[in-house]
This record gives structure tokens, sequence and C-alpha cells, in this order.
């Protein structure tokens, strides 16, 4: 009998091409890259020196989403690119595409967005395969039981080159999340209380699988919420073994099989979970009762606290420059800090679900005056599904902007950003020093925290909201 | 690649945690299309004063910062996005190797990639490091030690590819190509499956 495996055990199993030795790392064979403008343009060049192709363009897929404007193209169909370069980096990677061979969702296409939304989207991200990006964030096709992860821009060449990678086998990391997570109280939540609790650097290393009751009663956008922030805590992927709520999303999406092929795909598929007895290196236990509304308060997304729960104190000068940044008070909760920006986007939090659950708190409510606040769908698809339901409509009505689908202030490279010194509460993954803009603070949040924080024009509590709506 | 043997420099300390590929280069620098010239903004943010001049109060801005190889930083350097940017960055602004308790995955093999020392070292000699700015270090990438003043050498680990591929300038898309009969045959294999 073989010896119990974790599912990424598993994965990783069927995509060796050459094994690990004492000198060498793996070869492991990726079913799927995703391609954006920003990381890209060096790898292809190194294709074009010396004279390779891509090796499977049909496992590629390209889209424009980092540094491209949110507010539509000019009567002339000039697009407002925040400048020259980002235009000219655009323009690169349509060349590449047409000369390569590549797939690419430009601006003419009705699929277009942000990388890690949109292949699941197309049902191009499936259980069991291999998928990278170079992007951090591609930790977020792991809630379908993939083995997802960022890579640099040389190993995006290689990857075009060869679709292989030479990887060292990671170690794995367990986290459990048992019970339910209460009302009010969401993925984003509950990842930022997990990071909050095994640190900044608590999955260097590893690979992530989120197992437990609290897991497998999310929705798949949850679970992609959770998995998306993996990094966040330093590990290469977050995974989550696929069920029937995965099988459910995924059944008809484009590129997913159909008819007997569908059946002999889940029935593969239903083999993707850890094995009885199989060991991980490292194993973590949560309470999902535990978890209340959760935001950050210095800056990384570690440094995580219930917004009701006093800052904790600096352990040292280290700690006390980002409270310092923030502008924070130890022994004060987050909860009534005063807000310049909400930003309701993303990888993390910018798909259907999560505009639902901002528009939910906004409805019939008004944004605070001075509040700024942008609301950037993650893809074509989640935008036309929400104008479906009539939710810009909500947001334009409450003083929101409704804009067209990119990374936007979540990496703050394509004009929309934030002034020095503005406190911006934001459903994106990274509250770095200047992320959102030299000088900007940056709270993160769940999309109803940051709806109820925008409407209070104070950091907010969104149950008080969903409360009241109770009462009335 | 060209090979890398051995650093010897004086080192430059950035003592915060968690020092972030956005520090390290800002995201909206990251339009070009190329490697080049990025040391003019690596650090920028911090680097910089808003009218354009140089930050005294940044480490690297000081005197006898400059011309230092060698960079002493705090622990999980290079935390945050895969941005490759912040190893050319850094390259390009002079620093040859990076020295942490803790270095983040991502950073560590995108700078190895490039030639960029990312060197893991315990925790007792990352305090000694972090309290003897400027102290002049050689790091032996083949014996894997760095040599320091009036203490021991520091033995430090180095994944044996990444050190082969330093010593000798291997191109590891090279090395990948190398494989494609094993590629075609693991190809061929999946897809019959299918």
């Amino acid at each position: 009998m073989n010896a119990p495996r974790t599912l990424f055990d598993k994965i990783w199993d069927t995509h060796v091409v050459v094994a690990e030795t004492a000198d060498t790392p793996a070869i492991l064979y990726i079913d799927l890259q995703l391609v954006h403008e920003v990381t890209s343009p060096q790898a292809f060049d190194v294709l074009r020196a010396q004279g390779l192709k891509v090796r499977r363009p049909g496992r590629t897929l390209a889209t424009l989403d980092h540094s491209i404007p949110t507010m539509p193209a000019a009567a002339d169909g000039e697009r407002p690119y925040a400048t020259p370069a980002a235009k000219a980096q655009v323009a690169q990677l349509e060349a590449n595409c047409r000369e390569f061979g590549v797939e690419l969702h430009s601006w003419d296409s009705a699929e277009r967005g942000i990388v890690h939304v949109i292949g699941p989207e197309l049902g191009v991200t499936q259980p069991g395969t291999t998928i990278v990006c170079g992007d951090s964030h591609t930790s977020t096709h792991g809630a379908f039981g993939a083995l997802a992860f960022g890579i640099g821009t040389t190993e995006v060449g290689h990857v075009l080159a060869t679709q292989c990678l030479l990887q060292r086998k990671p170690k794995t990391l367990a986290i459990h999340v048992d019970g339910e997570l209460p009302a009010g109280v969401g993925a984003k939540d509950l990842i930022l209380h997990v990071i909050g609790r095994i640190g900044v650097n608590g999955g260097t290393g590893h690979v992530i699988e989120y197992r437990g009751a609290a897991i497998e009663a999310l929705s798949m956008e949850a679970r992609m919420t959770v998995c998306n922030m993996s990094i966040e805590a330093g590990a290469r992927a977050g995974l989550i073994a696929p069920d029937d709520t995965t099988f459910a999303w995924l059944q008809g999406r484009p590129r997913v099989p159909r008819g007997a092929a569908w059946d002999v795909a889940v029935a593969n598929w239903r083999e993707l979970k850890t094995d009885a007895g199989a060991r991980y290196d490292r194993e973590v236990h949560i309470d999902a009762r535990d978890v209340k509304p959760t935001v950050t308060y210095g800056t990384h997304p570690g440094m995580a606290i219930a917004l009701d729960a006093p800052v904790p104190a600096a352990h040292d000068a280290i700690e006390q420059r980002a409270l310092d940044y923030m502008q924070a008070a130890a022994g004060k909760p987050m909860q009534g800090t005063p807000v310049d920006v909400v930003f309701v986007g993303s990888c993390t939090n910018g798909r259907l679900p999560d505009l639902r659950e901002a528009a939910h708190v906004l409805r019939g409510r008004r944004v605070a005056k001075n509040v700024r606040m942008l609301v950037v769908p993650g893809s074509e698809a989640v935008r036309r599904d929400a104008e479906a339901e009539g939710l810009h409509e909500v947001f334009r009505a409450a003083g929101a902007e409704w804009r067209m689908p990119g990374c936007s202030m979540c990496i703050a490279m394509n004009g929309d950003m934030a002034q020095p010194g503005q406190l911006v509460v934001s459903t994106s993954n990274r509250n770095f020093e200047g992320r959102q803009g030299k000088g900007a603070r940056t709270v993160l949040a769940s999309p109803a925290t940051a709806a109820a924080s925008a409407v209070a024009g104070v950091i907010a509590d969104p149950r008080v909201y969903l409360a009241e709506e109770q009462a009335a | 690649m060209k090979p890398v043997t051995r650093i010897q420099s004086r080192t430059a300390v950035l003592a915060d945690e968690n020092i972030d590929t956005d520090r390290i280069i800002p995201a909206r620098f990251l339009t070009t299309t190329t490697r080049e010239g990025l040391g003019r903004v690596c650090f920028n943010d911090w680097r910089y004063r808003s009218d354009g001049s140089d930050d005294p109060a940044f480490p690297l801005n000081a005197p006898e910062a400059r011309g230092c190889e060698i960079l002493v930083a705090g622990r999980n350097f290079g935390c945050g996005s895969s941005r490759e940017h912040a190893p050319w960055a850094l390259l390009d602004y002079g620093v040859r190797a990076v020295l942490s308790s803790e270095i983040a995955d991502i950073f560590r093999n995108n700078a190895l990639k490039n030639g960029l020392l990312a060197i893991v070292v315990g925790a007792a000699e990352h305090r000694w490091l972090l309290d003897h700015p400027g102290v002049e270090l050689a790091i032996d990438v083949c014996g894997q030690t760095i040599t320091r003043p009036g203490a021991d050498p520091i033995h430090f680990e180095l994944e044996p590819f990444a050190r082969h591929c330093l010593l000798e300038g291997v191109d590891q898309l090279g090395f990948l190509l190398h494989h494609t009969d094993a590629i075609r045959e693991f190809e061929s294999r999946v897809e019959e499956a299918a």
C-alpha cells in the first residue's frame, strides 16, 4: 500500500518531469502560465534573443491588469494611461503575444480582467493542475486545489520556453480552521486573523493547506480570498481540497471539460485530498469562533487585530516606526480612526460576492463627506454581472466611483492612488509603506468593513449596519 | 550570468524588519520593459526627499555606506511582490549581496538567478552583523563562509544547484532546455493518459 500523501504531495508527484537530487532541483511541469504586462516583457526578450518559441502557447494566457487605467477611454479612443511608459508596456505585451502566438485578453476582450479573477472565470484554473504567473498572488488559484505560485521574470521566461520550472520541494503547513465563522465575519477577516496569528513570515518555505469545517463552508470566492493572501504569510502557495462546492462553481465554465469528460474529471478531482494519516511539516489550529471583523494597524499584513481590540504596544523601534507611520496609538482600537479613501476591489476582494457585500452596506446610505470611495470590479465579467444586478447604481447613488476592471489602487501604478498621509481602508492585500501612494496609510479590511467605514467616515464595524437592518 | 565566487566589501545596514519589495522598488517604476537602469529608483521613496534630493535619514545615503556592496538587512527581507525588478534594482544600485536572518522565498530565488547573493545567516551572527555596520566581510561562495574581523567565520547554507550556477555562471534556461527530451516524454505520457 502506498504511504498516505497530502494534497500537495499528490499534485507535486504528478508533475515531476525529472526528480530532484542532492545536486539539482526537480524539473516540475507547469500546466498553465498566466501572463500580464508588467512582469513579462523582459522574459519575451530572452526568448527573442535566443531564438526560442513559446513551447506551449495553448498553456499560456495573457491579460492586461496591473498598470492600465480604470477610467474609460476618451471620445477619440485614447485611454488615460498614467504615463507613456505604461502605454508602451501594454503595447509591448500586445506585440509579444502576437509574435509568440499567445492568447491575450486585451481591451477588446469581454473576458479581460485581473489575472487571478479571469483564470477561474474561464475555467482554465482547474483542480490538480500547476499554475504560475509573474505575480505573487497566484496563490489565489489554490482555492481550486491547484498548486499555484508566483515566480520572477527569469522564471516566466523558463516556463515560456520549456513549460517547466526548477523547484525544490517546499514544506507543508496545515492550517485547520474549526468551528463556524460568526455572523458578519467573512473570509477576509479570517485570513487577516490567520496572518496575525502565524506572522508575515509564518509560512516561509511552506505550502499552506487550509482545512476544517470553516474552510469547507466557504464559497469559492471566499476560498480565493483566503488562498490569495497566503503569500502575505510568506507561503509559496495556499491550497484547499476541491469538493462539491468547487465542482458546482466550475461546471459549465468555458474551458472545463463537458459531458462524459466532465464526469471523468470530477472523479479524478475527488481523489485530490490529503489521505488520512498523511504528515504535514507543521500544523496550526484556529477556532473560527474567535474571528471578529479584522483590520491591519501597521505596515505589513501580519499586524492585524480585531477592529475593536486595542492596538498592541510596540515591542521595538521597528514596530514603533510602523505605528508612527500609521499614526496609530497603542492601547486604542482602530475602530473610529478617520478615513480619507475607501478602495473596494483587487484579486483579493474584487469578485461579485465582494461587491454585493459592500453594496449591501451602502444600499440606501451615503459615503461620508470628505471620503472618496472607489469600487473597481475584478474583471469585465464581474462588471457585467454587477451592473446586471444594479450594484453600480447602488455605489453611484452612495457617492462612490464605479470604475473599469484592473488592479487599480491595490498596487497604485496606474494613477489610482492616495495622497501622502491619507488613510485608505482597502480590500486589497498589502499595507506596506507607500504601497497605495507615497506616504499613504493602508488599513486592510473586508468589503463589508470597507463599506461601513466609507459610510461612517471612520473605521467602522459592519455588524452595526447589518444589525440596524435586522431591527428595521 | 557571470560567475560569482567571492565578494569582499564593507557592509551597510538596513535594520528594518520585513523590508518588502515595494520599498525596494515602488510599483510605479515597474512600467519599464528592460532590466537596466533601476538603481536610480532603488529604495526611491525612502531614499529621496520630496524635492528629489538625498534624504540624510536613509542609512544608505550616509557617506560611509557609499560603495558598500554587502547589505545587512533586518529579518524577512524581500517579502511581498514577486517583482524581479527588486534584485535588478539592488544590483544596479551596487548591492551584490544581502545578508539577513530570513529572506523571503521568491525574492531569494529571483536574486540568486541574477547573481545577487541572498544569504541567510543564523540569529546570533545576524545580530553581530547588525551591530557592526561598515565591517569588512569576505563572502566565499565555494566554501560557503563569510570571513569577518575579530570573530569566527560564518558558515551559510546555499542550495547546491544555486551554488553551482553562481560558481560556474550557469544559465538555468540552458539547463532546462537540455532536458527537452524528458519534457517531451512527460507531455506525451500525460496527454495519452488524458
